[in-house]
């Protein structure tokens, strides 16, 4: 029989410390939806997404009910676009976007994602097509998301992707001006990006995966925090254990709503992400985690050792809780969902460079950062370019999502709203990178023995 | 325990936290008995000045759903001034045990 203290340990990770599942996010193919005439293509699109998951939202607030756990986002991810619409005879990939943008307000998901290219060793037609319908896609719908892979281990470094990306970052800013380039927020450029991330604006429906699955990203940062607050005399070794535990907890809040969804819609269910996930609450912020482990701000040295034990403890906590962990699963470093690392920026704790860094041990990268709004293209490319190498030689993921605010500079603020939150424009460096992102080419597979 | 989603379909949990007064657990207890719900335990202490009760209840041969008899609760919580909450228990199984 479960202890009063056990049940009330879980109300109150649930009222009181933001405990939630962040998102239940249905995988779909559309493989199966490729047409040499692109009417028939998306027509074919729109009928799946709509079939399949038609009950996603319904089973989703089904379950919110029952569990009294709140599952914040419900999702669709699909096939990168690239992939499917290179079969249609058409340049102009945006009827694709649209598409999407019509399934997921029919079925009443928030964000659908895969409009995607997996570009890491080189651009076919549709890819290039795909990439330069990004900044209209993300401009003219509310809900695409897009991501492209610009490298992996196994490949190196696409430099002409990377130098695309920061082109097409800077007009998906512009064509976004009226919103501080909300656009931006909703594209990310990976390096060894995973296929079964079901976290938004980087989810899709990779190759290996089957026809349709449910994948689950817990969070629950408020929920570390309090535990790591209450352990203020621990040393390192009980700290990691304590968080260790925690995330054991969360996850398996992610397993059994993930399977019971997963059962529900009679689909197989895929992973659990063992994330955390800030959001724009109070409380709810990483950042705050660390500051809670001793740092004066988050941003001081000591900074990136303290996000690794984090991320260490969080992954071992919730492999143990669940039989299938993929996905990003690590702590998030966003800057604008975050409140902790906002106050990090505006106190001068944090910069671009410490974040990159920090990018090094947590599990994804340099998240929802605003920068001035006269950043070159090369520049971000070039921002681009260094976390890709950090992600190519450490073998993880990494990931830029980040907008140059139009008409803005250091010191002025970017307003998105919800969980995407504001951000306050961060300086970059000053100093040109423009020749050595116009070289070109690609930057060769690193080596993967003699690591030192 | 196999990692199944065969959940043991019928326990609640019915938490109470609010202020003491009379004929809390009577009210619950009312509405459990009328639609046939099994009480299996309970236990209550006061937590911070908070009374704490939670109850675990059999919802076999109950004649509502678990979304029905939230809002019952719901409703009578908010007549006593109370949160009264009701969730299944799977949720605190799964993540108190392995």
């Amino acid at each position: 029989m479960l202890t009063m203290q056990e049940i009330l340990e879980t109300i109150k990770m649930v009222q009181e410390e933001h405990l939630d599942i962040r998102t239940i996010t249905m995988g779909i193919s559309i493989r199966d939806c490729a047409h040499e005439n692109p009417k028939i293509a998306t027509q074919k699109i729109y009928d799946k997404i709509t079939r399949l998951a038609r009950r996603l939202v319904p089973v989703g607030e089904e379950l919110e009910r029952e569990f009294g756990i709140p599952i914040v986002n419900k999702r669709i991810s699909v096939t990168p676009i690239a992939l499917v619409a290179e079969a249609s005879k058409t340049d102009d990939y945006f009827m694709f976007a649209e598409t999407l943008d019509k399934a997921a307000a029919e079925v009443g998901v928030n964000f659908i994602g895969g409009f995607s290219a997996l570009v890491h060793k080189g651009f076919t037609s549709g890819d290039l097509y795909l990439i330069n319908s990004i900044p209209q896609a993300l401009s003219a719908t509310e809900r695409v998301c897009a991501s492209v892979n610009v490298a992996t281990s196994k490949a190196g470094i696409n430099m002409d992707a990377v130098h695309r990306m920061g082109e097409v970052i800077k007009e998906t800013a512009l064509l976004s001006a009226d919103r501080d380039g909300l656009g931006c927020a909703k594209l990310v450029v990976f390096a060894n990006v995973p296929e079964d991330n079901p976290f938004m604006a980087g989810a899709f429906h990779g190759v290996g995966e089957p026809d349709c699955v449910i994948n689950t990203g817990v969070s629950g940062p408020g929920v570390v925090k309090r535990a790591v607050e209450k352990s203020q005399d621990s040393d390192f070794g009980t700290l990691a254990e304590i968080i260790k535990k925690t995330a054991f907890k969360i996850t398996r809040m992610g397993e059994l709503i993930g399977r019971e969804a997963a059962a529900r819609l009679n689909v197989p269910f895929g992973i659990v992400d063992v994330s955390l996930a800030p959001t724009p609450a109070i409380g709810d912020s990483v950042a705050e985690i660390l500051e809670a482990m001793g740092l004066e701000r988050c941003g001081a040295h000591g900074t990136t050792a303290a996000l690794a034990l984090l991320n260490d403890a969080v992954k071992k906590g919730g492999l143990m809780a669940s039989s299938y962990v993929g996905g990003l699963s690590g702590a998030f470093i966003p800057v604008s969902e975050d409140e902790g690392m906002i106050r990090a920026v505006e106190a001068g704790a944090l910069s671009l460079d410490k974040l990159e860094a920090m990018t090094c041990v947590c599990s994804v990268g340099l998240d929802m950062i605003a920068v001035p709004g006269e950043t070159s293209a090369e520049t971000i490319a070039a921002i681009i370019a260094d976390e890709a190498a950090i992600g190519v030689i450490n073998h993880k993921t990494t990931a830029v999502r980040i907008i140059p605010a139009p008409g803005k500079g250091v010191g002025d603020y970017v307003e998105f709203g919800g969980l995407l939150g504001r951000a306050p424009v961060m300086s970059t460096s000053s100093f040109s990178s423009a020749l050595f992102v116009l070289r070109g080419g690609r930057i060769p597979a690193p080596l993967h023995s003699l690591k030192n | 325990m196999p990692m199944s989603h065969e959940p043991r379909k019928n326990r609640v949990i019915v938490s109470v936290l609010g202020q003491d007064r009379v004929g809390i657990i009577a009210a619950v207890a009312q509405i459990l008995s009328t639609h046939n719900i099994n009480i299996l335990d309970i236990s209550q202490t006061i937590m911070q000045k908070l009374f704490t009760m939670i109850l675990i209840a059999d919802m076999e041969n109950s004649d509502i759903d678990l979304a029905t008899l939230k809002e019952l609760l719901h409703d009578k919580g908010k007549e006593l001034g109370l949160k009264i909450d009701v969730q299944h228990e799977d949720i605190f199984r799964f993540m108190h045990r392995i």
